[in-house]
């Protein structure tokens, strides 16, 4: 079946979470990926989003992070000083999803400014959850579109902690939690290595280069000594992941009340 | 208790020129149409509180309302840019805007705080990250019991809280239900509040008594605004229109275009009377 390096990307990021995960769920790629997971291997994961929607099972996906489908399909909706207080910092979160504008090989992420903070050059939405997702949540994933703007060596602005500008404050700041564990792109899956915490190319998706990788890398990247091909998507996981696609496409158009 | 008054009165008697108000409401429950009076009566100089901005934000900064912005997340949400504060925060337009920048984490934290009578929030966050380099009011201090960093910021204490709501009794009891955000806690947190709700009715019918209700005792004023937070939504009324809100993108990023659109559907729009 042929498909797109979106979907790949997607069908990635949805293979790495487990059944019994309290999964952090944030808007966009990770929330296509989540959902596709529920709908296929792990039909038991736990989707919070950060509006206080614990356990939802969304038929659509949401366009905002606070979608009344996130609301009515879950088990209980909280506040989110409640959500914030509790449930992330009271460390009953096993993953946290995220994106950002840049990332760097360290999985350092940033979605505040590009260019200097006081005269940015693009002024990007900012923090809203992230900070703290990234250092309470268990271990961290990253799903991001693969090019040189955002795989960059060093970044504008740290909005969120990966292992550090060097790969090791996290663990210096007394930072308990793993940090991020895995970096899924549309041209490869990348894990960080056990000695310095710097992300290497662990899969390559079907088609991509090594030389692909290194053009759209802003850095040096390294290729893990047992490089594979990562399995390419199976024609089941394709058909639920257009169906949720195609669903909520409908939704979101007729969505005026 | 409460007093139940039209919303343009209400706006006028409860917002000032210069103060710093909070509009809650986490993308469930927008006041949009308490926003808009605000608009149409020019205030100026606010200082906006809010975690996501959202376009009613985005039409204030756009209109000139405010002279300040405390925030966490400034996008449009599932769609990209708000164009506005962008353009007030790369270009200075409409005039330059100060800004104080959170994280989710410490803005719901310190409406927490406001809301308990307390003058910081604490909590486990902004470890290694920038934010604190670029904003004053993030502090750090050590647990007087296990001598762990802790991040410090300041309580939220607006002058003035406005929040939409589903419905109110005639005694000027409110009722929240769905996504409720930091609606409460602003109320809280906040020296006057507005409240504005789509009905008002005899009984509340709660169907839980965990219910989330504010007392009429903690609210000053009450106005009735059916469809008050469209484009977003209220829970059991009427849903959000994520159409708008992609169809935002292209109408505020022009500024003539964003003019026009304000003049047509908020400054000449005269308020229908409840």
């Amino acid at each position: 079946m042929n498909y797109n390096s979106t979907e790949m990307m997607t069908v990635a990021a949805a293979r790495a979470l487990r059944n019994d995960d309290i999964c952090f769920v944030g808007i966009g790629l990770p929330s296509a990926a989540c959902n596709l997971a529920r709908l296929t291997h792990a039909p038991g994961v736990t989707l919070i989003y950060e509006s206080g929607t614990i356990a939802t099972k969304p038929t659509v996906l949401p366009l905002s992070i606070g979608d009344g489908e996130l609301c009515e399909t879950a088990l209980t909706t909280v506040s989110v000083p409640e959500m914030f207080r509790y449930w992330l910092q009271g460390g009953r979160i096993t993953v946290g999803f995220l994106g950002g504008a840049q990332v760097d090989r360290f999985g350092n992420l940033n979605s505040t400014v590009i260019g200097p903070y006081a005269k940015p050059k693009v002024r990007l939405p900012g923090a809203g959850g992230a900070t703290e997702i990234a250092s309470s949540c268990g271990r961290i994933f990253i799903v991001m579109q693969h090019n040189p703007r955002a795989f960059v060596a060093k970044l504008d602005f740290i909005t969120s902690l990966g292992h550090g500008p060097t790969g090791r404050e996290r663990k210096q700041l007394g930072i308990q939690t793993a940090g991020p564990m895995l970096l899924v792109t549309d041209l490869c899956v990348m894990k960080p290595d056990a000695d310095g915490n710097e992300f290497i190319v662990a899969s390559l998706h079907p088609g991509v280069t090594r030389e692909q990788i290194r053009q759209n890398t802003g850095w040096e990247v390294r290729f893990a000594d047992d490089l594979r091909e990562t399995v390419e998507p199976t024609a089941g996981e394709l058909e639920v992941l257009r169906d949720l696609h195609a669903r909520t496409a409908a939704a979101h158009q007729r969505s005026v009340a | 208790m409460a007093s139940f008054r039209e919303l343009s009165d209400a706006v006028a008697e409860l917002v000032h020129d210069g103060d710093t108000i909070a509009l809650e409401g986490f993308t469930h429950l927008i006041p949009f149409a308490a926003g808009h009076e605000i608009i149409r009566q020019q205030r100026r100089n606010l200082t906006l509180i809010r975690m996501t901005p959202d376009l009613l934000y985005d039409q204030m900064i756009g209109c000139g309302c405010a002279r300040k912005l405390v925030f966490s997340w400034g996008g449009n949400p599932g769609v990209g840019s708000l164009h506005r504060f962008r353009d007030a925060v790369e270009n200075a337009w409409p005039h330059p805007i100060e800004i104080e920048e959170h994280s989710h984490a410490a803005m719901a934290n310190a409406y927490a705080a406001g809301a308990a009578g307390m003058p910081c929030a604490f909590f486990r966050g902004y470890q290694g990250v920038d934010l604190p380099s670029v904003n004053p009011n993030i502090r750090f201090v050590a647990c007087p019991f296990t001598g762990e960093t802790l991040a410090c910021v300041p309580a939220h204490r607006p002058d003035v809280a406005i929040i939409h709501a589903q419905k109110a009794d005639r005694e000027g009891n409110v009722l929240i239900e769905g996504i409720v955000g930091v609606q409460k806690e602003a109320v809280l947190a906040a020296k006057r509040s507005l409240v504005t709700v789509e009905e008002i009715v005899d009984d509340l019918e709660l169907r839980s008594p965990n219910a989330v209700v504010l007392p009429s005792w903690v609210i000053t004023a009450i106005a009735l605004a059916p469809g008050g937070a469209r484009p977003s939504y209220a829970h059991g009324y009427y849903s959000r229109d994520n159409s708008f809100y992609v169809a935002w993108d292209e109408i505020a990023k022009d500024r003539a275009r964003f003019e026009a659109w304000m003049k047509q559907n908020v400054l000449d729009r005269v308020p229908v009377h409840a």
